[in-house]
């Protein structure tokens, strides 16, 4: 396998510009209502990216089959429908497998269908695309939600609570930064992490103002 | 729980902000800040909307789902009330009432995939309100959804004029930190009344 080959293919293409260069969350500026709601803890972030990996994958293919049977005025609608039988099937598979986890997200799992990355992607890319491109875009769109809701994750869970992944990682003597793991918190954090994220992959800011 | 709905009404405005303490609508809190006037109208057609879903979502709920033991499809059945809502009040808006329907008919639409909104049903059905209470409740978040993000449109306008922000922090990252010191503010009303 020619792995610089691969770099100048479709697919690679389409997989790589959702994963970094258009970040869903730093670049899009989608996704934010459960990137800050549920970033106080690491548990929660990867349970919740995991189940919008899910949720996005499964529908993206599914809107994707039916793009030529979904009438175009009725569309928004459909992916509604579609997004939230499988937001269903999550919500109930984290409740009978991790309650604790499924009772600390809250609302915030059935509020995957309101998630604008996943009808962006499916207004986007699905309704026009095949299938297996449909799943590679929608899998680099999830993922990168994915890395930043984890990432803001750990910096939140070690200054508010001391703790990564539930463990104490801090010295006896750290005062817990009380205000980072509120809600109150998540926006300064956020913000940070997009102004570095920005900063960082050089982006051209998407609004001017 | 026996909270009175006016109790419930100001703590949602005030001390349980849906945008600034559950943090909810972000997207079109950030998309649609740009302008006073686009967030006042903005505003009024997420409280509008709020004020008429939440008390027939609870209905629907309360009436149909649970006398048939089908609590599962909530989340299907409430999105779709949703979207049928908003398309009945743009119709009947635009029919009898073109003034208002000039004023934020434009904004119906984008109301659909509004996060509070779906939250606020949510909300009411996990917190086992009745139907005062959820009603006032999702006045109250509208109205506290409308207060954040026309204060925040105004606090960005006029960094817009005066403030040298670094361009990699412009758009989404100063609104962020504006909506952060707003939430911190916030915190200011807590203690004024006490819900859960």
């Amino acid at each position: 396998m020619n792995f610089r080959k691969l770099a100048y293919t479709r697919p690679w293409r389409v997989f790589i510009t959702g994963f970094f260069k258009e970040n869903a969350v730093c670049y899009q500026v989608l996704g934010l209502c459960s990137t800050l709601a549920v970033s106080n803890k690491m548990e929660n972030a990867v349970a919740m990216g995991a189940s919008v990996v899910f949720v996005m994958l499964v529908s993206s293919a599914v809107i994707s089959l039916l793009r030529r049977v979904i009438p175009v005025q009725y569309r928004i609608i459909t992916y509604m429908i579609v997004t939230s039988t499988f937001v269903i099937i999550i919500d109930h598979f984290l409740k009978a497998n991790f309650p604790t986890i499924s009772g600390q997200l809250g609302p915030y799992v059935g509020l995957i269908i309101t998630n604008c990355i996943v009808m962006g992607r499916q207004e986007a890319f699905a309704i026009k695309n095949g299938v297996g491109l449909s799943i590679l875009d929608s899998l680099g769109a999830a993922l990168s939600y994915s890395y930043v809701l984890v990432g803001i994750a750990a910096v939140r869970e070690f200054l508010g609570f001391g703790s990564l992944l539930g463990v104490k990682v801090t010295p006896p003597h750290f005062e817990n930064w009380v205000v980072i793991s509120m809600a109150q918190g998540a926006w300064f954090v956020m913000a940070i992490f997009v102004w570095g994220f920005r900063r960082i992959a050089k982006l051209k800011p998407l609004e001017q103002e | 729980m026996h909270l009175n709905p006016l109790v419930l009404l100001v703590a949602a405005i005030f001390t349980h902000n849906i945008a600034l303490t559950y943090l909810l609508g972000m997207c079109p809190m950030m998309a649609m800040s740009r302008r006073i006037n686009t967030s006042v109208g903005m505003g009024l057609a997420v409280m509008f909307v709020t004020a008429v879903t939440a008390p027939i979502d609870w209905v629907i709920y309360n009436k149909v789902l649970v006398p048939t033991h089908s609590e599962v499809m909530m989340l299907l059945v409430f999105i779709i009330v949703i979207a049928a809502v908003v398309q009945l009040l743009e119709l009947l808006m635009r029919r009898f009432l073109p003034a208002l329907h000039a004023g934020f008919g434009p904004f119906l639409p984008l109301v659909t995939v509004n996060t509070t909104i779906f939250a606020v049903s949510i909300f009411s059905v996990m917190r086992n309100y009745n139907l005062w209470q959820s009603t006032a409740f999702a006045v109250g978040s509208g109205a506290g959804w409308a207060l954040a993000i026309i204060l925040i449109a105004g606090v960005r306008n006029r960094v817009q004029l005066v403030s040298d922000v670094p361009a990699d922090l412009r758009g989404a990252g100063i609104t962020m930190i504006i909506a952060g010191i707003l939430a911190l503010s916030f915190i200011g009303f807590s203690g004024m009344v006490a819900v859960q």
